[in-house]
Formats: C-alpha cells, sequence, structure tokens
C-alpha cells in the first residue's frame, strides 16, 4: 500500500511539475511520468487484491522461475534493436544525401544521431543485459527471481527511462555528453531503477544453494555496479530548476573531458563488454554443450579486464588539451587491455573444442562463434589505434566509426541475436526455433552487411585523415575541408547499404521469432530442459 | 600449482573469498574499477599545469551562453570538434592548437570526437555574420557539396532568455565567475548584444570584453535563436591573444 501511495504521491508531483514547467518540451515528460505514476497505482492495487497466498518457489521440486519480465526485456530488445538499427540507417542516408534531413528540428542528424547511439546501446542493448542477466542468475542459482514486483518495476522502469531519453533527444533534451545524454530527471530515474535492478540481482544471488557464484554473474555483477558509479560521476549536474529540463554539469573543460571519457570509454568497457562477456560465458558453453575451457583463464579475465579498462579512457582525448601524462597513462593501459581482450576471446573459442562441428549445422552457436571473433578483431584494432601516432590519423575521422561498429554489430549484436534465439525457446517452453534456415539467413545477410560497413569506413577514415594532412609540393595544405567531405561520398552510401543488409537481417530474425512464439508446431513437448553442465 | 608441502593454500584457492561471497566480490570490484579512474581524474583537479595560464578568457555573456545551449540542443557536437590538436596541418588549417584554458568555463565541454564537419574552436571572426545566417538556413547556398543539415528555424524561432539568469546562477554555483550584477542584469545585456549601439554597450563590455555586439538578427533587436547561435559561433577561440601569448611558459 506504501508503494501504491508513493506512486499516487509521484504522479501528482509529476503533474504539478508539468504545470509550471519552462518548456512544453518539458511539460510533456512530466506528463509521461505523471501517467507511468498512475498506471504503477494500478499495478500495486491490483497486483495487491489479485495475490496469491505466497508464490511457490518450488514446483515439483523444480525451481518455479520468473520469466515473465525476462519475456518483455527480450521483446523489447528486439523492438528497439530494429528502431535503433534504422535509425543507424537513416542518419547513414542523411549523411550521403542531406536533403534527408528534412530541414526539421525532429529529423535533423544532430538529434538523430543520439538516438541512434542510446536506441542501440543502451535500449537494445541493456535489454539484452535484463533479460539474460535475470535468465542466467535464476538458472545459475536454481532460484526463483526475488521480488515480485521489483523485477517488473526494474523492466518497465527501464523502458520509461528509454522513452524518456530518446524522446528528449528528438525534442532537443540533452546534456550535450556523448552517449550520456539524458537529462538530470531522467538520470535520476535511471539511478532508481540501477539501484533495484543491483538489489533484485544480488537477492537472487543470496537464494543460491551452490557455494560458488557462477562466473558470467562476476561480469553481470561488475557491469551492474560499475555502470552505477560511471553514471553518477559522469551525470554529476546541477539542475537550473525543477521546473526546466536544462541542467549543467559541475565539471567543467579539461576535467569534464577526462571524466566524459572514463564514463564514455567504461560504457563500452563494462556495459558492451563485461555484460555481454556474461552472456558469452553463459550461452555458448550451454548451446555448444561443453564447459568454459578454462575457469583459471576467466579469473585472471576477469580481474585483468576491470582493473585495465578503467584506464582507457584518455585515448579519446590524444593530443587535445588534457594533459600529456594522462594520455600517455591512457594509451599504455589501452595497449596491456589487448591481452586480457584476448584473453576473453580465448576462452570463449576453445570453449568449443571438441565441438566445432556444431558450427555446421547450429547456426545459432555460428553467429555467437563468430560474434566472439569480432571481439578478438576489435579488441586488437582498439589498442592498435589509441597508439598515438595511430590515433592522429584516425582520430575525428569515420575510421571511429567503423571500429565502433565492427564491435557493436559484430560482437554485441551477434552474441545478443544468439542469446536471443538461444532464450525465445526456452522462455516460451518451445522444442526449437521456428527455422534455423531463417538464423542461417540473418548470418549472412547481416555479415555482408557488416562488411561493407566496417570496410567502407576503413576506407573512408583512413583516405579523409591522409587527405586532411596532404601537402602540395609547394608546402601547401593539398585539399580543402570540403573536398575532403566531397571525397566520401561513395563510401557513405556503401556504408548505408551495409546497415540496409543488416536491418534486413534483423527483420528476418523478428519473423523467426515470432513464428516461433506463435506456432503451435515448434511446442515443446514433455518437461522443461535440462540445466546446463557447469552450473 | 597447489602447494601440496606446505599447505598453504594456492592463489586460485584463495580466490574463492570472491567466488562465495557475493559483497566481497562487489568490495573486489569497486576496488579494482576505483583505482585507475582516481590515479587519471584527481591530479586534473589540483596539478596546476591543468590548464595554463592566459589572459582573456571571459565567461559567456547571456546572448552567448544562450547560443551554446542551442548549440548543444541541437547536437552540433556530434559532426563538429572544438579541439585543434598540436599538428602542424591543423593548426595551419584551422589555427593555434587549443589550450585547456579556453574551455574552463565550459560546462559541458564541446571537444567533439568527430570531424564529419571541420573544427568550429577557431571559427569566430572568420566569416560574416550573414554568411552564418545563410549557412544555417541553407549550408548548401554558401558551400555547395556541405552535408550539414539545414537549421531554417533557427531563426524563425524567438530567443527564450526569460530564464537565462537563473541558468548563469547554477553556473556561478558552479564555479563560472558570473558576479551577482551580471546575472541580475543578464535579459537586458541579452538583448544589448544583439542590437546595435543601444547606450548600455560600454557598460554591457566592461562585463563582457571583445564580445560582438550588433544587430544581429536585422530585425529591431527582436532576438532569435539564430542570433544567440551566431553570437555564441563569432566568440569561439577569439578570447586568447595568440600575439601576445608565450607557449614555451606554458609547455605541460
Amino acid at each position: 500500500m506504501a508503494l501504491a501511495l508513493l506512486s499516487a504521491a509521484f504522479a501528482l508531483g509529476a503533474l504539478i511539475v508539468a504545470a509550471k514547467a519552462y518548456t512544453p518540451e518539458y511539460a510533456f515528460h512530466a506528463y509521461i511520468f505523471a501517467a507511468a505514476g498512475v498506471a504503477g497505482v494500478f499495478a500495486v492495487v491490483n497486483r495487491y487484491y489479485n495475490r496469491e497466498a505466497e508464490t511457490p518457489q518450488l514446483i515439483e521440486g523444480k525451481p518455479n522461475y520468473n520469466f515473465g519480465p525476462i519475456k518483455f526485456a527480450t521483446l523489447a530488445a528486439v523492438f528497439w534493436g530494429v528502431a535503433g538499427f534504422t535509425v543507424g540507417l537513416v542518419i547513414a542516408l542523411q549523411l550521403a544525401y542531406p536533403f534527408l534531413n528534412f530541414d526539421l528540428p525532429w529529423t535533423s542528424f544532430g538529434r538523430l544521431r543520439p538516438l541512434h547511439t542510446s536506441a542501440v546501446i543502451f535500449a537494445f542493448g541493456g535489454n539484452v543485459l535484463l533479460a539474460t542477466s535475470f535468465y542466467v542468475v535464476q538458472r545459475t542459482c536454481q532460484a526463483r527471481l526475488a521480488g515480485d514486483l521489483s523485477p517488473w518495476f526494474v523492466v518497465l522502469g527501464y523502458n520509461l527511462f528509454i522513452v524518456i531519453a530518446g524522446t528528449g533527444y528528438l525534442l532537443g533534451i540533452t546534456e550535450g555528453k556523448e552517449y550520456a545524454e539524458p537529462e538530470w530527471y531522467a538520470d535520476l530515474w535511471l539511478t532508481i531503477v540501477w539501484v533495484v535492478y543491483l538489489l533484485v540481482f544480488l537477492t537472487t544471488l543470496w537464494k543460491r544453494k551452490e557455494p560458488h557464484i557462477y562466473v558470467a554473474n562476476w561480469f553481470y555483477l561488475a557491469f551492474i555496479v560499475t555502470i552505477a558509479v560511471l553514471h553518477l560521476g559522469n551525470n554529476a549536474t546541477i539542475p537550473v530548476s525543477i521546473f526546466s529540463p536544462k541542467s549543467y554539469i559541475v565539471w567543467s573543460g579539461v576535467q569534464d573531458a577526462m571524466i566524459q571519457w572514463w564514463y564514455g570509454h567504461n560504457a563500452v568497457g563494462f556495459f558492451l563488454t563485461a555484460g555481454f562477456l556474461a552472456i558469452m560465458y553463459y550461452f555458448i558453453p550451454k548451446r555448444a554443450d561443453k564447459p568454459v575451457y578454462s575457469y583459471r583463464l576467466s579469473i585472471i579475465h576477469f580481474w585483468a579486464l576491470i582493473f585495465m579498462y578503467i584506464w582507457a579512457g584518455p585515448h579519446h582525448l590524444h593530443y587535445t588539451a588534457l594533459p600529456d601524462w594522462a594520455q600517455t597513462l591512457g594509451m599504455t593501459f589501452s595497449i596491456m587491455l589487448w591481452m586480457p581482450s584476448w584473453g576473453g576471446m580465448i576462452n570463449g573459442l576453445m570453449t568449443l573444442s571438441g565441438a566445432w562441428d556444431k558450427l555446421r549445422t547450429d547456426p545459432v552457436l555460428r553467429m555467437m562463434v563468430v560474434s566472439v571473433a569480432f571481439y578478438g578483431m576489435s579488441t586488437f584494432e582498439g589498442p592498435m589505434m589509441s597508439i598515438k601516432a595511430v590515433n592522429s590519423l584516425s582520430h575525428y575521422t569515420d575510421w571511429t566509426i567503423g571500429h565502433v561498429h565492427s564491435g557493436a554489430l559484430g560482437w554485441v549484436g551477434y552474441v545478443s541475436f544468439g542469446a536471443i534465439y538461444c532464450l525465445v525457446p526456452w522462455l516460451w517452453k518451445k522444442k526449437e526455433l521456428y527455422s534455423l534456415k531463417l538464423v542461417n539467413w540473418h548470418f549472412w545477410l547481416s555479415t555482408i552487411g557488416i562488411v561493407f560497413y566496417i570496410t567502407s569506413m576503413w576506407v573512408a577514415g583512413i583516405m579523409q585523415g591522409l587527405m586532411w594532412r596532404a601537402y602540395t609540393a609547394l608546402g601547401f595544405l593539398e585539399y580543402s575541408f570540403i573536398e575532403t567531405t566531397e571525397a566520401l561520398h561513395p563510401m557513405y552510401v556503401i556504408r548505408a547499404l551495409g546497415g540496409a543488409l543488416f536491418v534486413l537481417g534483423a527483420l528476418v530474425m523478428v519473423y523467426n521469432i515470432y513464428m516461433t512464439i506463435r506456432s503451435p508446431r515448434t511446442a515443446l513437448m514433455g518437461s522443461q530442459a535440462s540445466l546446463a553442465p557447469g552450473e | 600449482m597447489t602447494n601440496s608441502t606446505t599447505h598453504k593454500p594456492s592463489l586460485w584457492q584463495r580466490h574463492a573469498i570472491f567466488e562465495k561471497n557475493s559483497i566481497i566480490l562487489i568490495v573486489g570490484i569497486l576496488v579494482a574499477i576505483s583505482i585507475g579512474g582516481l590515479v587519471e581524474v584527481l591530479p586534473l583537479f589540483y596539478l596546476k599545469s591543468t590548464i595554463e595560464k592566459v589572459e582573456g578568457v571571459r565567461p559567456y555573456s547571456p546572448l552567448e551562453l544562450a547560443g551554446r545551449n542551442i548549440y548543444v540542443r541541437e547536437g552540433c557536437y556530434n559532426c563538429h570538434s572544438q579541439m585543434v590538436r598540436p599538428l602542424r596541418d591543423e593548426v595551419e588549417r584551422y589555427g593555434h592548437y587549443s589550450l585547456a584554458a579556453e574551455s574552463m568555463y565550459d560546462h559541458p565541454f564541446q571537444w567533439g570526437s568527430k570531424r564529419t564537419g571541420p573544427d568550429l574552436a577557431r571559427v569566430g571572426a572568420k566569416y560574416s555574420d550573414d554568411w552564418h545566417r545563410d549557412h544555417l538556413r541553407n549550408p548548401r547556398s554558401v558551400v555547395p557539396a556541405s552535408i550539414m543539415p539545414g537549421y531554417p528555424w533557427l531563426e524563425q524561432t524567438p530567443l527564450d532568455i526569460a530564464h537565462i539568469g537563473e541558468d548563469m546562477a547554477v553556473l556561478s554555483i558552479e564555479g563560472v565567475p558570473y558576479t551577482p550584477e551580471m546575472i541580475a542584469s543578464a535579459v537586458s545585456d541579452a538583448k544589448t548584444q544583439g542590437s546595435a549601439d543601444d547606450g548600455a554597450t560600454a557598460a554591457f563590455l566592461k562585463s563582457y570584453p571583445k564580445a560582438i555586439t550588433r544587430d544581429l538578427g536585422g530585425n529591431n533587436g527582436r532576438l532569435t535563436e539564430a542570433d544567440a547561435l551566431i553570437a555564441y559561433l563569432q566568440l569561439l577561440g577569439t578570447q586568447v591573444d595568440f600575439k601576445l601569448y608565450d607557449d614555451k611558459a606554458n609547455i605541460r
């Protein structure tokens, strides 16, 4: 009941803010929050009156897993994935054909680009992490998810954050810090959701019967804890007023730059790497039906990775006004980071020893293995680009964009697709996917798409970097800036083509998942799937 | 690797404490991730050499601040850097490399990470106001091959500066040296800057030296978002006089 009152008070407060908001955009967000508060009241009251005596923890001696929030997060991940990839395709086309900005505020590149990055990283990736972490922690602890409403609060609250953040970008509400654009009130909301997430995860861990915490859960824990630290550090803002969407970050200039890239690079390190490595450590052994290659390697991998990643931020600031000592530290640790990264890759790939033949027959496993290969490739490319001499050429160019996408499309995308393809039959109690053939189509369409994408960006980036620094025989700069822009056009078209193939592949996945859930012919006969070895 | 002769537990066995206790694991994670961040971030706040000593860097005027907020709102940083690196071609293309001091009042910093368009750290005073206005309305009218979006709504949207004083008050809490008088006169200062000499210009320039004051909009002091943005762009990179700046004095 206290929860219902809290929701009601929240809704009322949001309404008051809406009434006095400085801008209509902010009022719109306050109304969304108010609506969410009202919905929260209904949910809590409804739950209260429909409550069972107590949710059984065990059914027929097996844990009564809570799959509802996981199903929601899985479908949300698929939805946001397609949305985020499509916005990416749109902005790729805008760079090739600028009339596609339509001279409107809501469709201009500067507002859509944060929408794309947040949609793929936080909406798609975030929902994949929520879904898989809630699944993995239950299965590896053989216990029902802790809490009753709280897992739902985490999943729904997180997606409310996504809606607020995404609509905010389109309406011009932004903090202006890359990958941390949501304004103060969205940040506060995310903080609340995140604390509940950590508590649900931890209390589920405490219900485990096995004394050891499974390795995937270490990575999930590192991801949850570190993202909380980064989020708080990089969003230390003071709002202009409770009635204003605008806030000013307390850090300024060079310190703000360092903190931003401490955050930014570790959003890569802990959101897009540690969290997805957890997926690798659970789903690849499970799908391959083999134990993790080396337990000791995973211990080294874990500690070395989280210790070193946090230092790597300054490589985003080479040759800037950041003091040289910080740049050198950043470069040094970025190069060293190659080792734990490849340690993790080896651990993932070698898990397949004795089961390599499965790559021929199981496109889902193939997707996940190729994702680990992409992880290895981009974690080699990254340290190389963090060398100052290389960075002087690559920085500010599309090479960086290509590098990010080999990690994002190849590693994060593929390991997520693999996990989703595993999860959907498990969650909806189906024997198998609707069609492995379609998974194969998805795999090849998007692989060709990724190859188009990253090769065109390599060419674009290196070419533009070389053109910027080209001199004529007389010692003048050879090219004006706009000449280097013009030269990129063909590469931008090829990149958009690659993106289109990737979107197409994702649509194939949507159809496959829809048919898996709907189709009666995939229904599971007999009891639940067995547990994986090594749990 | 097990040390059977002395019966001391091996490192691998000692690691079990992290594997069996989630709170100890969390503490371990927090320690591991804190060291790098602290070592790289904290010294920047107390090492005096972090920010060079230079003359001329002042807080943004109310109009420039409003313009900067529009720069942030439209996501200009997604395509334009504001950080000239000390490389020969960049210095020749854009001007003197950027100093940390030049963004010391920037909340947030806008150094950027990608140059889909050129660097803007020193774009101030390079082009006329009219060029900027045409360029914002339709970039291809002045740069035919440009791939920048058009921003025609900026010159049609009246500038909302009713609350700009509150913005400045927050920034002063965060260390930007705005005086209470500057905050009190924020709205009138913005109007003064955006119009031809209206008598208050001299007092305004005392608070904000080297600010451009002219009829930006060309429509009788009715300020638009484009005016504010142009006031900001025309300031970029012009505050430090590099004829007087001594590179050697600030080698870090």
